[in-house]
């Protein structure tokens, strides 16, 4: 790997951003543009001036909503949201903090939710995200927790399926997979 | 009578429970067979593949390997599931080297997948194959005009599939006018809720909700229907969230889009989950039966 | 005479050289019967190239000549040119195509070479066979047609014409001028359009030299180079052209209106009309399609008023038939229409126009007297300009239409002219590279025009502010600052891209042309050869080949005027000798190659009972020879006997 544009070409998701003309379009359409540390189009620069940890301890692309809406509209069919993907994936992996987003315990939690019961159980993932990131939150979520409980969309036990267990041995066969390249 | 393999989604077990019961209640009326896949797993979604993308594949092709066993088109009411299994189903197909490492893996349960499945999402099942004419055909209950904004979502239509227009769709405002209802006007139909970041970034999300709640009664909705269970749970769950955060009261019941048609089906609440809704439906039907009444005794 | 054959294989620097290995090909030529000298050279189609081969047809009695090089859509000619000239039959000459062919297609050095040395050996097989030949010379007809009458074949037109050859000029519309003619002001310079343009028309109309055909169109095109036939319906005007005086009463008294195809549909015209005042000719057309008496055979009031008594409701289309020697196309542009844009709201929102339609509407004799108006009449007090509208787009056109940096400029210029108005220009890269055109750019920044680098997401009028409230929002982001910004303004215009006009596969068929992947027409050679088509004796100019402004438009017009004269002066043309010969003594007379022939250039002899190849009209394309049930058909320079021993040579 030569370099981080390279990097990030390899990885599933990140592979057309050599198109990008910096035009703007997916920043412009973008619900959340102004929250990210670094807007979509800027993450492309960043990339492109070998910013690796800038880019991958920033924020950004953890408040991508997945709304496909910058990836509809590039002009170079660049794929931007598939691209926060990739880079995610690569922050996640190589263990980067990030600052200024609760987003990543949300989704670590909802995947170890996942790996426990073969489905996700809602109360028990966010059970777990509030424990790792900020338990008194949990009393703001109350009301809103409290009125799906009672309209029977809030289940406390977790239903099993048996897919668990071949999940579990998917995942360790990967592992192997991984391990052995 | 139409087959499909059905994947129902882990949220239409809780969160989304109204989904879950009406399109089963809808199924049989509209002469769909939606056959539950057999031991199916979470698909991974947004999560799975924003923290690991080859385990997130591999997760979703089990069910894609088990769906093929079927030989049938696998559907999803789920918009989430639906964008999830029909990527990983994309990658697979384009990339054999992927596909090799997926079944390498997949051989240790006993599973292999060729590619052979085709993901289909509810909603285009309903417009493409059972399509409004014929669900307009079965209306008993017709909803007499009343006011429906029609809340596509993101994930409905975007990254285009070819199926509805992404800026401007229409296929939902046609279903909802086969009931007999009245399809508003709409313009941030296909705006985005906030998605899973009500969770995280609940500020943020509430902001866009009630930018789609404003719009939606700016045009004259009597409700809002959508097909995603994340869409739902943000508009119509957190709507009394939106009210103390920005000092408003809206109060527009949000109902599945399966929850309508089952309405205009004839079929009784209960069976379409219409109890499980947070903002009480109760203004839409005793407003279709208000009109019916007017209509009866002639007025 | 025994054949001597000289094969040369050339290096074209590390083009085929640094695949190939060029040495070892020659060595394996020496060796192939018949092959006296075998060399490798640097660059086969320099001087000091084409003289090795010229000195060993002199000092080794060579007579048949391999050139192993680049494709002979390149090189055929200057190889064939040189046999000639050192007395060898331009026939007796093959080449050996290793380039495009070989060197250039792998990476994969030993394949190459093995590949090199079966093209060699195949085409050294086929010299042997090949028979001289000779081509035939035609006669040049002197007459030129341009077809379009915008400013490039206007400009060819003129150009041709003034050396005293006829030219027939047609032109779809019913008056000359083009889109050049809905122009307000030109960049750079601010020329205005109609000033600079109108005395090229008026020239056009009175030349002596120049037939024009307006509201016409060609039909039909046969032929070849010196030697096209071309069928040109005139179509209908009603309006008799020898007694209209061109008064305009018709026009004003006609009480049907119709949105005006000139105006960009802002505004209206009348059933009978011409497109603007300084139309030429200055003959109305009765628009069939909106005219009271052809709908239902009301009103006439036309003819009842005029004087000249022009108005004739039974005249007929009218078809000519001219000849000519040589064709240039000048058929123009389309603009895009941003409708499929749902995001930019044209046609959904008021007050977002295309640049043609406010060209129309900042023009002094437009429909709005050259007013700059919001849809309710009122003057906008802030105007959003937005590039790269339908181009650099892979959804619509992935090319960049050249012209509309600067012609958005202008429009900026023209509006801070006409108005208080804040202007705001939304661009990705300024591409402002002519002459004069970084000066302009710098001019229209000093006059207070603000540059915002970001391609808008979307236009919407649902207000999130107050000051948002009744205006079109543009959501965008700065892309300089990076953050996403929303500005409220009363006017977007698009500038929308030059996309080729609707019928242009049709016209590329009509005239036996091809087109490039964007649809444009395709010119020869992108360098080299840019009015050229692949077509010989028809020419390509103006925005017909690629999106271009007026300056480059009016060079490529003359350029392809000066090939047209070229061939006047030189008053012949050589015809390629490759034709398929019939023998007559098999021929059983079926017809069957008199179908298949997609030229016309097989006859049928009625007294004889056997059919005939026109030369000069036969390409050479060898359909007749395949298609014919006895095997009476040959392809000169593709007989069978070469062919085979080609094929025989490639399996070596």
């Amino acid at each position: 790997m030569k370099n981080f544009v390279e990097e990030v070409t390899a990885t599933p998701g990140g592979e057309n951003i050599r198109a990008c003309i910096q035009c703007g379009i997916c920043t412009g359409s973008c619900p959340v543009a102004n929250e990210m540390e670094y807007p979509p189009r800027e993450i492309i620069a960043m990339i492109r001036a070998g910013m690796r940890d800038e880019v991958l301890s920033s924020n950004s692309m953890w408040y991508c909503l997945s709304c496909y809406m910058c990836t509809v509209r590039c002009p170079r069919g660049v794929k931007p949201t598939e691209m926060a993907h990739a880079l995610e994936c690569l922050a996640n992996q190589q263990g980067f903090r990030v600052k200024g987003t609760r987003t990543p315990a949300m989704y670590r939690s909802f995947v170890s939710s996942i790996k426990g019961n073969g489905r996700v159980h809602e109360f028990g993932m966010m059970f777990r995200y509030y424990l790792a990131t900020n338990p008194l939150a949990a009393l703001k979520m109350l009301p809103v927790g409290l009125k799906l409980f009672l309209r029977k969309r809030m289940p406390l036990i977790p239903k099993r399926v048996k897919g668990k267990e071949d999940l579990s041995k998917l995942i360790k066969k990967l592992g192997e997979i991984r391990g052995s390249q | 009578m139409k087959y499909y393999s059905y994947f129902p989604g882990c949220s239409s077990e809780a969160t989304a429970k109204g989904l879950g019961l009406s399109v089963q209640a809808i199924a049989k009326p509209l002469d769909m067979e939606l056959i539950e896949l057999e031991d199916w797993t979470c698909c991974g979604s947004t999560p799975y593949g924003s923290l690991d993308e080859r385990e997130a594949i591999l997760v979703a092709a089990r069910n894609l390997a088990l769906a093929e066993k079927t030989g049938l088109d696998l559907v999803t009411p789920c918009s989430s599931c639906f964008v999830t299994l029909y990527g990983a189903n994309l990658r697979l197909k384009q990339h054999a080297q992927l596909m090799g490492e997926v079944n390498e893996a997949l051989a240790v349960i006993n599973l292999e997948y060729h590619g052979e499945v085709r993901v289909r999402q509810l909603m285009e099942v309903l417009f493409g194959d059972i399509t409004p004419e014929v669900i307009a055909s079965k209306v008993n209950q017709p909803l007499n005009g009343l006011k429906v904004a029609p809340y596509y979502g993101c994930q409905m239509v975007r990254p285009d599939y070819g199926f509805d227009d992404p800026e401007s769709p229409q296929s939902l405002d046609r279903i909802v006018e086969s009931l007999g209802a009245e399809a508003v006007p709409y313009p941030l139909k296909n705006r985005c809720c906030g998605g899973s970041l009500i969770i995280p970034e609940e500020g943020l999300a509430l902001g866009l909700i009630r930018k789609l709640l404003e719009n939606a009664v700016e045009n004259g909705a009597q409700c809002l229907t959508t097909p995603c269970p994340l869409c739902q749970m943000n508009l119509d769950a957190y709507q009394s969230k939106v009210n103390s955060k920005f000092k408003t009261n809206y109060n527009l019941p949000v109902l599945f889009t399966s929850q309508l048609i089952g309405i205009a089906l004839g079929i009784d609440p209960i069976s379409l989950g219409l109890n499980t809704n947070i903002v009480s439906p109760s203004q839409v039907l005793d407003y279709i039966s208000k009109v019916k009444q007017e209509a009866n005794s002639g007025t | 005479m025994e054949p001597r054959i000289g094969v040369y294989i050339c290096h074209c620097g590390s083009n085929i050289a640094g695949i190939v290995d060029v040495e070892e090909v020659a060595r394996f030529a020496q060796e192939l019967d018949s092959v006296v000298v075998a060399r490798d050279y640097k660059f086969m189609c320099s001087e000091p190239g084409q003289e090795l081969i010229k000195n060993d047809i002199r000092d080794l009695g060579i007579n048949r000549v391999v050139v192993a090089s680049c494709s002979p859509t390149m090189h055929e000619p200057t190889f064939r040119r040189a046999c000639h000239e050192a007395g060898v039959n331009p026939y007796l000459f093959e080449m050996a195509n290793i380039r495009e062919h070989c060197s250039w297609v792998t990476e994969d050095k030993q394949e190459a070479t093995e590949k090199a040395k079966a093209l060699v050996s195949a085409a050294v097989r086929r010299v042997y066979y090949q028979q001289p030949l000779e081509t035939r010379e035609v006669p040049v007809n002197a007459n030129t047609l341009v077809v379009g009458g915008g400013i490039a074949g206007i400009q060819a037109a003129l150009k041709v014409a003034d050396s005293e050859h006829k030219v027939y000029l047609v032109e779809k519309e019913p008056s000359i001028g083009g889109h050049m003619a809905q122009l307000d002001k030109t960049f750079p310079t601010l020329d205005c359009s109609a000033c600079i343009l109108t005395p090229k028309m008026t020239l056009v109309g009175s030349h002596p030299y120049i037939e024009l055909m307006t509201y016409s169109q060609v039909e039909e095109v046969s032929g070849y180079i010196g030697n096209f036939k071309v069928r040109i319906r005139k179509k209908a005007r009603y309006v008799d052209e020898d007694r209209c005086t061109g008064c305009g009463l018709c026009q004003t008294k006609c009480p049907w209106k119709v949105d005006s195809e000139f105006d960009a549909g802002i505004g209206k015209r009348k059933a009978i009309y011409t497109p603007f005042p300084q139309a030429v000719p200055n003959i109305p057309v009765i628009d069939k399609e909106h005219c009271a008496y052809f709908l239902k055979g009301t009103c006439r009031l036309c003819e009842k008023v005029c004087e000249a008594e022009a108005i004739d409701f039974e005249q007929e289309d009218k078809i000519v038939e001219v000849e000519v020697g040589s064709i240039i196309l000048a058929t123009g542009f389309n603009v895009f229409d941003p409708t499929p844009i749902y995001q930019y709201g044209y046609k959904r929102l008021d007050n977002v126009i295309t640049s043609l339609e406010f060209e129309r509407m900042v023009n002094s004799a437009g429909p709005t007297d050259g007013e700059i108006v919001l849809k309710d009449g009122s003057h906008p007090r802030s105007v959003a300009i937005i590039h790269c509208v339908g181009s650099r787009d892979e959804k619509y056109h992935e090319y960049c239409s050249r012209v509309c940096c600067m012609y958005s400029m202008k429009l900026a210029h023209l509006i801070k002219e006409h108005t208080e108005a804040e202007v705001y220009e939304f661009y990705i890269d300024i591409r402002s590279f002519g002459k004069g055109f970084e000066e302009f750019y710098n001019r229209v920044l000093n006059e207070g025009t603000i540059f915002i680098r970001g391609r808008p997401a979307e236009i919407t009028n649902i207000a999130e502010k107050p000051e948002e409230e009744g205006k079109l929002i543009i959501q965008f982001e700065d892309t300089l600052i990076g953050r996403q910004r929303r500005l409220p303004v009363d006017m977007v215009i698009l500038s929308c891209a030059l996309e080729p006009q609707p019928d242009a596969e049709t016209v590329a068929r009509l005239f036996n042309i091809s087109r490039s992947a964007d649809g444009f027409f395709l010119e020869r050679h992108p360098k080299l050869d840019p009015v050229a088509t692949m077509t010989d004796g028809i020419f390509v100019a103006g925005c017909c080949q690629s999106p271009k402004d007026i300056p480059d438009t009016v060079a490529q017009a003359s350029a392809a005027a000066a090939e047209a004269l070229a061939m006047i002066s030189k008053g012949k043309v050589e015809i390629e000798a490759a034709t398929a010969v019939i023998d007559e003594r098999i021929c059983s007379g079926c017809q069957t190659c008199k179908l298949i022939c997609p030229f016309g250039a097989i006859s049928f002899d009625e007294e004889k009972e056997v059919c005939r190849v026109n030369e000069a009209l036969c390409k050479g394309c060898g359909a007749c020879v395949g298609g014919c049930p006895s095997d009476a058909i040959s392809l000169n320079h593709f007989t069978n006997e070469q062919i085979v021993a080609q094929m025989e040579g490639m399996l070596v």
